[in-house]
């Protein structure tokens, strides 16, 4: 073979098999993208590969963005519409986005105190640190409720932002904590040299290098909290006024979960913010950012 | 730096007031966070600005606030004079991370541990009871062996998959597409995931129509359809296939970033070397990628063993798919047993505490401590 | 590297900005922050905010719905938390729309369908709503015994209990010789849905007795068609369905006291009388041909999408027991009455009457404030029903309740079936300890259908042994 056909044809071998694979991955989520145009009784009874273009519907979409139709015998026509899904919309975001920088920052902060700074109970704070990653979220939900509740705190904002801080904080020290022990070590100690002081390193030196880490970390912390349903249940509740976009969701499937069908095209309504920060933050993962100056 | 350390520790009085200094250090920022942004989350709460005025502020007010609060105390320490500020600086950093991990997760624990060994109402001490009843009970023994499986067979394919997918998308023109199609699922939430394989798993009687796309495919092939989801063992399997598909997106996107930091000059020596892209891949990259690969595959581990979603949602554990987190979820909330429940979280506790051991014998080879 | 100094600096001095703000402005206003009341009044609920409660005469009596109310807690906020979300939790609020105007006292309903779990979150993390409706009256009983429930009986008297209530549903609610809430609303479970059009067209009959029941199924099978849709399948909670099956047959097949005695956990699961439940259960479910899709079909099919092969043409299955609320689940625009209807599960032994199984939701009370009282009260009066009776969504259970307000007559059908009752009790498995009754039953009756009936004693024990102990 020759130099250029042999390029041709393992450029066909990586671009085939990873076609292969990415067509794998999406067959779910295409089937769940055409049912969520489907009524609900045509679900039910043919597959979605079966789809007749003519009984495709934007009625799920309308029902989830415009408030779900609700029956109603006092109104005319019988039904009402319920809240839409703006409100609902900002409280994610208001919970998502401090939900997202706060551990980040003081994870950040942990893994470079660490890292690079020399202090007694290191090793043990940090296996302390390591340990958490296990602890299941639910074990800790009753005490710092009741914690909640002696300082009057249920139901804010700020209590939900402090609850995702300390359940995503193990896993964000731990992350971040293995990217910046990896930062080589002569970087630091020249700027020792030049005289600046932890923070002046930590702010103008680390933190930018760590980009990449902290990128793929408020990726993932942003989708668990703007996913989340229980921890969000538990302390700031379902009322409207506070109800994030996954407790509507789950209201509008009906007391008995009748209206599942509108699940599907709910959870493309909620998915395209995640996938926004997503295409957002991919082009921080660029190489050569830290091409040489990285030990693995 | 080390010199200086020894020498205050020599002196007891030193020690002490030094480490009543470090506790407060750690407390003081926390509490003093919190108390600030609670007095300013009084007044947002009861202000009447429109709503989105209202939610921008409280945003910039919750991040931006703590970020003060780091620079306002590592201030503060500076002033202190060398000695105490290389005593106190350290827990100016890992301070408040230490504080809300006490709070939110390491007290939680003790209390767990404390509760694992009283009765369901937590008024009678039973001993081991409860732990006897998790190493002993059917349904508990059947998520010991399916949680064994889940470990291996959910992380160890994650993981691959997450590789294959990040070398085959850094050899290709389509690699940012391609990592967001793979890395799609992550943004999917799990009630979401449940309907979507619904109708994957979906079983309807033979000569029915099927919508469940597997059986579909089945009866197209002129077999008979299965019910997936009650037939043991591979219920188990389809389950994990769930979870591989979830999670193989996070373990792309880290392993990718950390291949773009293997130097193309290492690469472009070995092929001038003559080695092949396999040998490449065997000798230079995954040894360089390592401490990634450990770190997505604890990361994977982990969140595998806490996983209750997708069996709860799928099978309720039943069929034979129960797992320990599903368990300790049922029993808490459940069939409010807190002894029970809490004696099944605290043997997950245990079980990660080799991952662990090995994690940190992983840091001291790699000098980070 | 300069740029993020930049950009460091000015997410510094942002903060410090709203530092200085947040302290400058909060020292004005500061001290009317703490009335509970005044909490932001939300655009976007409709009616009830735009009451004025203050202008009612403090001290006086009110009357709505036919029962007094005082007007002295006129301002305050009653918080009420339920499994109803959406189109029943809307209901529910408004039902309060004319006590709220006429007494002052504003109620707050929050619905969510995670609420078993919530429920018990919040009251051992202290924060308790004022009320809380259970649909499982085993958990009531867990929640009166922890001491976290206060008796009703001590605001309500007996007598106005009893003018609400059938003294069945009052025994219902008593836990330990204390009454733990007023019933809110009910369901049927004990109805056998069918296709009307095409069973009269073929010429059947509805059975009066078991023996019928059976008759008709093999007449069916006879015909070419498959008698039964059976479907235990619903996600965190399958094997529901079946547990409602062995419960209307241990009703039709033992006395009531043996019923009570078995949810109680006196009578054992491995004992002659739930043995015979399961066995006459079995007769049906495993009969070849019996079951459209058969055991594999039981097991997956979700309990919502069971009944719907009764609406095919010819229909594909002809008999589906289910509770009064599967309605929600039929076809849209399916008319009950017309293209489906129901019959009552007929009894098997003449001796033991025609007994009901249902179920409902209770209201229960966590804090006691005068206000909170008054709601109850009203909660205890049939009127607290009018709209979800009026949209057709679930039974009055009061004795007040009015029949016309049903909107229709399988709605008004429902409430003839709770009323003409010789016995009437609860749904089993609710009654149960959560590790039965939402456990090892529930998982028990998947075991023995996945055997298709050959494991039954094995089952049985199982659950026994799961009965937790003190």
């Amino acid at each position: 073979m020759s130099q250029k056909r042999q390029k041709l044809f393992s450029s066909f071998l990586v671009n085939g098999s990873l076609l292969i694979l990415c067509l794998i991955w999406t067959i779910p989520t295409i089937g769940m993208l055409v049912s969520s145009f489907r009524p609900r009784d045509r679900v039910l009874s043919t597959g979605w590969w079966n789809v007749n273009w003519s009984e495709l519907t934007l009625k799920n979409y309308q029902q989830v963005l415009t408030g779900k139709e609700i029956k109603d015998p006092n109104m005319p026509g019988g039904v009402a519409k319920g809240d839409n899904m703006s409100r609902a919309f900002l409280n994610s975001l208001t919970v998502t986005i401090p939900s997202t920088v706060i551990p980040i920052l003081i994870a950040a902060f942990a893994a470079y105190g660490f890292a690079w700074m020399k202090f007694p109970g290191r090793k043990v704070f940090f296996i302390m640190v390591v340990a958490m990653l296990v602890v299941p979220l639910q074990i800790a939900l009753i005490p710092i409720l009741r914690d909640y509740t002696k300082i009057n705190l249920n139901g804010t904002f700020l209590a939900i932002w402090l609850a995702h801080t300390g359940f995503g904080l193990p896993l964000a020290t731990y992350l971040l904590f293995n990217y910046i022990s990896s930062l080589p070590r002569d970087i630091l100690e020249s700027a020792f040299i030049d005289g600046a002081s932890h923070f002046t390193i930590f702010t103008n030196l680390i933190l930018p290098l760590s980009i990449p880490a902290l990128a793929s970390f408020a990726i993932f912390q942003f989708m668990w909290v703007w996913n989340d349903l229980l921890v969000a249940l538990v302390f700031i509740g379902s009322r409207p006024e506070v109800a994030v976009l996954t407790q509507r969701l789950m209201d509008m499937t009906g007391s008995r979960g009748q209206d599942w069908h509108l699940l599907m095209s709910g959870a493309f309504v909620t998915m395209m913010v995640p996938l926004m920060i997503f295409f957002f933050l991919q082009r921080y993962f660029v190489r050569g950012l830290l091409a040489g100056s990285v030990k693995g | 730096m080390e010199t200086t350390e020894k020498s205050f520790q020599s002196s007891g009085l030193y020690g002490i007031v030094a480490w009543i200094g470090r506790v407060a250090v750690s407390l003081i920022v926390p509490i003093f966070t919190f108390l600030v942004m609670w007095r300013g989350f009084i007044f947002l709460r009861d202000g009447n600005a429109p709503k989105l005025v209202m939610a921008l502020v409280a945003i910039i007010w919750g991040v931006g606030g703590v970020a003060a609060l780091y620079v306002v105390s590592n201030w503060l320490v500076e002033r202190l004079g060398l000695r105490w500020r290389l005593l106190l600086q350290p827990f100016v950093f890992v301070g408040p991370g230490l504080a809300i991990l006490l709070w939110y997760l390491f007290l939680p624990s003790l209390r767990t541990l404390y509760y694992s060994f009283f009765n369901r109402t937590s008024t009678k001490f039973v001993g081991f009871d409860n732990f006897i009843f998790a190493l002993t009970d059917k349904a508990m023994l059947e998520s010991f062996r399916n949680n064994l499986l889940w470990l291996i067979v959910g992380t160890s394919l994650s993981v691959v998959f997450g590789l294959l997918i990040a070398i085959l998308a850094d050899r290709s023109k389509f690699e940012k597409i391609a990592k967001s199609i793979i890395f799609l699922p992550q943004a999917i939430s799990f009630v979401g995931a449940g309907v979507i394989w619904r109708f994957i798993y979906y079983y309807k009687p033979p000569g029915e129509e099927q919508i469940g796309l597997l059986n579909a495919v089945v009866t197209a092939l002129g077999g008979q359809p299965v019910a997936w989801l009650t037939e043991r063992p591979w219920n188990t399997f389809f389950l994990i296939a769930i979870m591989v598909w979830l999670q193989t997106g996070f373990a792309l996107v880290v392993l990718s970033a950390a291949l773009k930091g293997v130097p193309e000059e290492l690469l472009e020596a070995a092929r001038i070397d003559g080695a092949n892209e396999i040998q490449i891949f065997f000798k230079i990259i995954i040894p360089y990628i390592q401490g990634t690969i450990i770190t997505v595959s604890t990361t994977i581990l982990i969140a595998t063993l806490k996983i209750f979603d997708i069996v709860f949602v799928m099978t309720n554990g039943l069929y034979g798919t129960e797992v320990m987190a599903s368990q300790q979820y049922k029993q808490m909330f459940k069939y409010q047993d807190f002894g029970r429940g809490s004696a099944v979280a605290v043997i997950l506790l245990i079980t990660v505490i080799p991952v662990m051991i090995y994690n940190l014998r992983q840091f001291r080879e790699r000098e980070a401590f | 590297m300069s740029k993020n100094h930049k950009l460091w600096q000015i997410i510094t001095s942002l903060a410090v900005i709203s530092l200085l703000v947040a302290a400058c402005a909060q020292a004005t206003p500061a001290p009317v922050t703490e009335a509970p009341a005044v909490e932001e009044a939300p655009a976007a609920t409709e009616a009830p905010a735009e009451e004025a409660p203050a202008e009612a005469p403090a001290g006086g009596m009110v009357e709505v719905g036919g029962v007094e109310y005082s007007t002295e807690y006129a301002g305050t906020t009653v918080t009420i938390f339920g499994v109803a979300a959406d189109e029943q939790a809307r209901l529910f609020q408004k039902e309060f729309d004319e006590f709220t105007e006429k007494t002052g006292i504003k109620v707050e309903y929050e619905g969510n369908k995670d609420f078993e779990t919530l429920i018990l979150v919040r009251v051992e993390g202290n924060n308790a709503p004022d009320i809380a409706t259970f649909a499982q009256p085993g958990l009531v009983a867990d929640f009166m015994r922890k001491g976290n429930l206060i008796d009703v009986s001590t605001f309500l008297t007996k007598d106005f209990l009893t003018s609400k209530y059938s003294q069945s549903l009052i025994d219902l609610s008593m836990v330990d010789g204390k009454v733990a809430g007023v019933w809110h609303n009910a369901d049927v479970k004990s109805l056998v849905w069918y296709p009307k059009k095409a069973f009269e067209a073929k010429g059947y009959t509805i059975p009066e007795t078991w023996n019928e029941l059976i008759a008709l199924s093999d007449q069916i099978v006879a015909d070419g068609g498959t008698p039964w849709c059976i479907g235990i399948e619903s996600a965190g909670a399958t094997g529901w369905p079946g547990t409602d099956w062995v419960e209307d047959v241990m009703l039709r097949t033992t006395t009531p006291e043996n019923y009570d005695k078995w949810t109680k956990g006196e009578l054992k699961f491995n004992s002659p009388e739930v043995k015979n439940a399961f066995d006459t259960v079995a007769a049906i479910w495993f009969k070849q041909g019996y079951v459209y899709g058969g055991v594999p079909s039981i097991l997956t099919t979700g309990f919502g999408d069971a009944p719907k092969p009764l609406f095919e043409d010819p229909p594909k299955c002809w008999l589906h027991r289910q509770a009064s609320f599967i309605t929600n689940f039929f076809p849209e625009g399916a008319k009950v009455g017309e293209d489906v209807a129901y019959f009552y599960l007929p009894p098997i032994d003449p001796a033991y009457g025609k007994p009901v199984l249902g179920s409902g939701s209770i209201a229960t009370m966590f804090n006691d404030r005068p206000e909170v009282r008054e709601v109850m009260k009203f909660l205890a009066t049939g009127y607290s029903m009018k709209e979800e009776a009026m949209a057709g969504v679930a039974v009055a259970p009061h004795l007040d309740a009015d029949p016309s307000w049903y909107p229709t007559d399988a709605a008004r059908g429902f409430a003839e079936i709770i009323q003409n009752a010789t016995t009437f009790r609860f749904d089993g498995s609710d009654l149960m300890p959560g590790a039965v009754g939402a456990g090892s039953f529930w998982t028990g009756i998947v075991d023995w259908v996945g055997a298709e009936g050959t494991n039954t004693e094995d089952v049985l024990k199982t659950i026994d042994a799961s009965w937790p102990t003190e």
